[in-house]
């Protein structure tokens, strides 16, 4: 496989949010406006890359049996580094996610790109594979985001086009499976053809 | 690929890990405190200002017993005499607890009021937090009635949020009155 083509399959054939179905937790709660999204997306991709390095170079020394633990413990490090700094230097941004940062350990996306890949494969491609796949959910996310933000409060990227409210219904949780059922729908059908 | 487990070699690797991940917060933890104080203490300082007419001193944080209050700071001009208080006030609203800062002239008025934390709906009770809405903007230099119109007071409350509105609005008569009854 290319190099090239280790990051546009995240964006496209293995799009985390679209066609693996994957991290929807995260997905569904913090896509409330397009910026939300976005920086959701980068702190997710943040952590993905990370770990996929770090566990590529330890792979071949971590016993079969405990690997999940491991694995773990090296993303949840790289969680609360994220958090720790995010704190420090963008309270604003923290001020918003804070909440679900947290989340991030468990976001099946990183362990199941470090099962799937970064345990099989090397340095350089496994840093690949979480660029491309973090672009991937970082571009899905900050999708969502614009349509439930266009629909929901009548802005973008907080830039408001409408007096008043919008749908409210799209702010909240059952807008946000209605949007992510819809986009799903219409990428698969784009990417067939 | 992965190698064989055994007892010595699983208890090593899982030790390894955890004393290089536990080092590595370590050193992370020590290089970003200094900051998030310090960002928590400009926040902290920026929200009291925020409320409080221009220029004075203000004090360290005061505490109270009064319900709902967390604290509340007095700002005094330079012969110390009292100009306004900015008070810490929590009260229940629709997802959760909401703490606002509220500016308080000696005489009760309400001199502004920002919000500390909450957890309302995104979209309806958080709007609540949007400074240049009305709902906001009513507070400035208020003196009415204390609750919303829907019971009788003076505060239009925010669509279809009549519940963090109750809240805002009881977090602000809990301040007003902590004033009222420190100046008596």
């Amino acid at each position: 496989m290319s190099k090239f083509s280790l990051i546009t399959k995240g964006l496209l054939k293995e799009n985390p949010t679209f066609v693996l179905v994957l991290g929807m937790c995260p997905t569904l709660a913090t896509t409330t406006s397009a910026m939300n999204g976005l920086e959701m997306g980068l702190a997710t991709m943040f952590v993905l890359i990370l770990s996929n390095i770090v566990i590529s170079l330890i792979a071949p020394v971590v016993p079969d049996k405990v690997h999940i633990p491991v694995y773990i413990v090296v993303i949840a490090t790289f969680v609360t580094v994220l958090q720790l700094l995010m704190q420090a230097f963008t309270p604003d941004v923290y001020k918003t996610l804070g909440l679900f940062i947290p989340l991030i350990v468990v976001n099946c996306i990183i362990l199941g790109r470090a099962e799937a890949f970064a345990n099989k494969n090397g340095v350089w491609d496994s840093a690949l594979d979480g660029i491309g796949i973090g672009l991937g959910f970082t571009l899905s996310l900050t999708v969502i985001g614009i349509v439930r933000e266009i629909l929901g409060s009548g802005s973008i990227f907080g830039w408001k086009f409408i007096t008043g409210d919008g749908i409210l219904a799209f702010v909240m949780a059952p807008g946000a499976f209605l949007v992510l059922g819809y986009l799903m729908v219409l990428f698969n059908k784009l990417a067939k053809k | 690929m992965a190698a064989k487990s055994n007892l010595t070699n699983m208890a090593l690797v899982l030790t390894a890990v955890c004393l290089v991940c536990a080092a590595i917060l370590g050193v992370v933890y020590v290089v970003t405190e200094e900051p998030i104080a310090a960002a928590a203490a400009a926040e902290a300082q920026a929200s009291i200002a925020k409320v409080l007419p221009e220029g004075g001193e203000i004090s360290e944080e005061l505490t109270s017993d009064a319900e709902g209050v967390d604290g509340y700071y007095v700002q005094t001009d330079g012969e110390g005499a009292v100009c306004a208080y900015a008070v810490k006030s929590t009260t229940g609203g629709f997802g959760g607890p909401v703490t606002l800062m509220v500016g308080v002239l000696p005489d009760g008025t309400v001199f502004n009021t920002s919000v500390l934390s909450h957890t309302e709906t995104p979209g309806l009770g958080a709007k609540c937090t949007e400074e240049k809405s009305h709902f906001r903007e009513q507070w400035k230099g208020f003196k009415g009635k204390l609750a919303v119109t829907k019971d009788g007071g003076d505060i239009d409350a925010i669509t279809a949020s009549t519940i963090t509105s109750r809240a805002y609005t009881k977090a602000v008569a809990q301040a007003v009155a902590l004033v009222k009854s420190l100046e008596e």
